[in-house]
């Protein structure tokens, strides 16, 4: 064993251009999979998989010249660990107008860990309509499972261990792109100081359940 | 947000826009396929009603159906020690049962307050119309249909927005409720009512008082209608109903001195003829249809708010330390 | 019979003094008494009072005995440092009849722990129509003098003449609870700011002034007394200083919970402070400590109402009315007019003790604490810290507003005629050895 107590501290996987490339990729795996995607539908989920979705509309504009749907889902109401605090504020869930009925959606979010928000999502989605067929898209797959669920499209699939967080940092809400991995127990991030930065600007709690 | 909702009084301006924001949400779920969410499911939610009220206890049971909870309707005729089971022993009951939340209609004034203070039960109490005292529900919906037309937008409070509240004021617990919610969220709140149908003691709450409708129209945004009973007439509240028509009623020569942006609200049901013309009533200013509508939106997120999270359920073992608050 | 030696005790709040009570009589008062007597209390510290009388008691026997009985209620009084109570004619069946007040006189003398003074009803069944035989509840041994509707007023103002009139003939008084009663309809408290906002039907105070002012001149006009139960309003305080300033033989009496709370309590709608006359304004307490202490209201009685959880744990409007308040009558007064100046001891006996005997026409009682006269006394400790804990009560029931309150004083020793009721504080079988 060579593991140390001392936590360490978060170092940077992924910077700006990385994320910008990931992205570009995912856009290009989606067209040519979904050939033309045609009948795509994405939709982010809260908080930060509704930025990366914005993103990667644009670049799946650039590429097929066309504008494809776009939406947000909050699944809050479908979470399977409500009882665990007191009742959260919803986010916004917005439907593109041509619905989902029969179309391709792409879910997208910014980490895949344990499953539970997807099998919310993929339970949202049924509420709402029938889609043609389900596909996941994540910027980061840190792994962890703790549901059948895998990603379609994956940024960066990046090994860790739990005593680890992984911090999505993007533009639109923290000022800068970046994801990074660091102990959860690290003063810096710990999750008071996260809480604080939180309550200003919306940032992603790594160490949530994804 | 505190555990019960028993008075408007209870709700902080961040309450109130939260459950406004949160209805907001909820609202779109009328347009969807399945109008269902299973956010509730396991929680057992009592609708306990002492009084007859069809509209309010359907309002907060499609509430609780859309949200996936138990709901057990108790219909509770009469009142304690007269004609029956007492109050007490109800709350017990229902505590027995495993109820989660009661919602409760009474006749008497202050009968959520007990159940809430009680240590009876460690449910969330939700009023939904006690006596002449309060039905917080209604002016959350109301406040939720005066910012969709006055001030729409998350987060967006009544500020400055000047809201006439018309008619029984003595008797209503509408107007209670509106006064209390709606001075929290910014508005302007003016009665308006012959004095007969006003409180002793009105000049201390935070509103303008006013017996002439005529002159209030004009710096209205929002007209509220209450319902006036015609037995008021034999307690010599006022001398006809002609007459409380003729100065109190709201008609279609009254609709057009209001501003062009102005809504007509009720909470229903209505007594036309009484306070309402059919005209005004059916005209699209006329929000109390709307009203309805709304209701469940705000009772749902009423609901999510109290019971979605941890509740003292969840807890067991400072239920104690709680309802010894 | 024993005998006591009192060691020290401060008589109407005087210099320390012994008294030696033997015989049913005071024998002895001075300081460093040598007499012998079976038992010797210690009451250094402690105030000294003639019994205290209470004009106003809901003992509910005959007919709600789950409420209280003649005896615990008689048992509450003297833990209270009362020897006399009056009785209430409100009971099932209503006392109403010579048959009906003798039998609650005579549960009073069995009773041993206080004497009982039936009053008798105004009118037959409190329905306010038709006089009772007020004559033949005079005559009865229980020598009514007192008669009210209470509960009830009596409304109708030619009955009210009537009966104002007729009892002048043995020296009779009417105590009359005002309350005109279509201005009451639905009534749960006091009419005002808190009222509006509670949505609770309003009991204004110009229901009790209107019936006061009109009873005044009634008094006046058929030359009688008058006397006016539980005054909860200035306005009524006003009233009845003009009609005694007009020097009608009127007098009056206020509750010790009228001294003291308010009706801001009934924000939180829990019906133990539900009671008719409805809590006031802070202003109206004000004026009835000012009135008390000036001698315009000329006594403190306590209308003492029990009665059974169920009436009390339930929704406010279907609650019963009424407060216990024997037993903490003393230390109320204490709080809101001795500790705050207003009264000297001496003013305490005076409103408690003589002047509601003599209002009443109760001999023997209302005396004062001199050699010769009967041993009524009670020995109270008024810096004594505590708080209210209703578990403690003799009274059989529990509905006091008084609960977990810090109240100042309590009773130490209470004796009728010279037979010890209460010692430390204590409830004493009559007759039983000390």
């Amino acid at each position: 064993m060579t593991t140390t107590n001392t936590p360490r501290p978060p170092h940077q996987v992924l910077d700006g251009a990385d994320i910008s490339r990931v992205i570009t990729r995912i856009a290009h795996e989606i067209v040519e999979r979904a050939k033309g995607a045609e009948d795509v539908v994405l939709l982010g989920i809260h908080t930060r998989g509704v930025h990366l979705s914005r993103r990667l509309q644009a670049k799946l504009t650039q590429i097929t010249g066309r504008e494809i749907p776009l939406g947000t889902l909050d699944i809050t109401m479908y979470r399977d660990d409500l009882r665990m605090k007191p009742a959260r504020a919803l986010e916004h869930t917005e439907i593109p107008a041509g619905g989902i009925d029969g179309k391709l959606v792409i879910l997208v979010d910014d980490v895949l860990f344990s499953g539970r928000t997807v099998r919310a999502a993929l339970d949202a989605l049924g509420d709402i309509g029938r889609p043609r067929a389900v596909q996941l898209a994540v910027l980061v797959d840190r792994g962890h499972r703790e549901l059948p669920i895998r990603a379609d499209y994956v940024g960066k699939n990046l090994p860790t261990s739990l005593r680890e967080a992984v911090q999505v940092r993007l533009a639109d809400t923290d000022g800068q792109d970046a994801v990074l991995v660091g102990d959860r127990d690290y003063p810096q991030a710990s999750r008071s100081a996260r809480r604080e930065s939180a309550a200003k600007a919306p940032a992603a709690d790594p160490t949530r359940p994804e | 947000m505190k555990r019960h909702l028993v008075s408007a009084a209870d709700l902080s301006r961040d309450d109130a826009l939260l459950i406004l924001d949160t209805a907001e949400e909820l609202a779109q779920l009328s347009g969807r396929a399945v109008k269902k969410l299973p956010t509730l499911r396991g929680r057992t939610v009592v609708n306990l009603f002492f009084e007859d009220s069809t509209r309010t206890k359907t309002s907060f049971e499609v509430a609780e159906k859309r949200l996936s909870a138990d709901v057990i309707n108790f219909a509770a005729k009469g009142s304690s020690v007269s004609k029956g089971e007492s109050l007490k022993d109800t709350a017990l009951t229902l505590q027995a049962m495993g109820a989660d939340a009661v919602v409760i209609r009474h006749h008497a004034s202050g009968a959520p307050a007990r159940l809430a203070q009680s240590d009876w039960l460690h449910g969330s109490v939700i009023n939904a119309g006690d006596g002449t005292h309060e039905h917080p529900t209604q002016a959350l919906l109301d406040a939720f249909t005066l910012r969709r037309h006055l001030n729409p937008g998350l987060g967006n409070d009544l500020s400055g927005r000047r809201v006439t509240i018309v008619g029984d004021v003595l008797h209503s617990r509408v107007a209670r409720s509106n006064v209390l919610l709606l001075n929290t969220l910014g508005a302007e709140v003016t009665f308006v009512a012959p004095p007969t149908l006003l409180p002793i003691g009105i000049d201390n709450w935070p509103c303008d008082v006013s017996y002439d409708l005529d002159a209030a129209l004009a710096k209205t945004d929002a007209l509220m209608m209450l319902r006036v009973q015609r037995e008021r007439m034999n307690a010599a509240f006022f001398p006809t109903e002609r007459e409380y028509s003729r100065r109190y009623g709201m008609h279609g020569g009254r609709l057009a001195k209001l501003p062009e942006h102005a809504i007509v609200m009720h909470p229903g049901p209505m007594v036309r003829g009484m306070e309402i013309t059919a005209e005004v009533a059916d005209s699209p200013r006329c929000t109390a249809v709307e009203q309805v509508a709304n209701g469940v939106s705000i009772r749902m997120a009423v609901l999510y708010l109290l019971l979605g999270g941890a509740t003292l359920a969840d807890a067991p073992g400072t239920n104690q330390s709680e309802a010894a608050k | 019979m024993s005998s006591y030696l009192i060691r020290n005790a401060s008589i109407l709040g005087g210099p320390a003094q012994d008294i030696l009570v033997a015989e049913g009589t005071f024998q002895q008062i001075g300081t460093g008494l040598t007499a012998e007597a079976d038992v010797e209390i210690d009451a250094t510290g402690l105030v000294a009072l003639p019994g205290l009388v209470d004009l106003h008691t809901h003992l509910r026997e005959p007919g709600r005995e789950d409420a209280e009985t003649v005896l615990t209620g008689t048992q509450a009084a003297a833990k209270g440092g009362y020897t006399a109570v009056h009785a209430m004619a409100n009971t099932f069946p209503v006392a109403d009849t010579a048959g009906v007040v003798e039998q609650v006189w005579r549960l009073g003398k069995e009773s041993g722990y206080c004497d009982v003074q039936p009053v008798g009803a105004v009118t037959v069944g409190l329905e306010g129509k038709k006089l009772a035989e007020l004559g033949a509840m005079h005559d009865s041994a229980a020598g009514v003098r007192v008669f009210s509707d209470d509960g009830k007023c009596v409304d109708d103002a030619v009955i009210m003449r009537r009966a104002l009139e007729y009892v002048k003939a043995f020296d009779g008084v009417v105590a009359q609870h005002a309350q005109e009663p279509r201005l009451t309809e639905g009534a749960q408290m006091n009419e005002g700011q808190v009222s509006g906002e509670l949505g609770l039907g309003g009991w204004p105070a110009v229901a009790e002034e209107a019936i006061i002012a009109r009873d005044v001149l009634l008094a006046a006009h058929v030359g009688s007394r008058l006397h006016v139960c539980h005054v909860s309003t200035a306005g009524s305080v006003e009233i009845i200083r003009w009609a005694k300033a007009k020097g009608w033989d009127v007098t009056a009496e206020v509750t010790p919970h009228h001294l003291l709370l308010t009706d801001e309590l009934v924000r939180s709608y829990d019906p133990v402070y539900k009671v008719n006359p409805p809590l006031r304004t802070a202003e109206d307490v004000q004026a009835l400590r000012d009135a008390l202490a000036d001698g315009t209201i000329d006594a403190v009685a306590t209308d003492h109402a029990p009665h059974p959880a169920e009436d009390k744990d339930c929704e406010w409007a279907v609650a019963a009315m009424g407060m216990v308040g024997l037993e903490t009558a003393l230390s109320v007064v204490q709080q809101a007019m001795v500790d705050t100046g207003l009264l000297n001891w001496e003013g305490v006996a005076d409103r408690m003790s003589h002047r509601p005997a003599r209002i009443g026409r109760l001999a023997g009682h209302g005396r004062p604490v001199s050699v010769g006269e009967p041993a009524n006394l009670v020995l109270f400790d008024p810096a004594y810290r505590g708080t209210v804990n209703p578990e403690s009560f003799a009274t059989r029931s529990r509905n006091t507003p008084y609960r977990g309150l810090d109240l100042p004083g309590r009773v130490h020793a209470t004796f009728l005629r010279g037979t010890a009721t209460v010692l430390a504080g204590e409830l004493v079988e009559p007759g039983e050895p000390a």
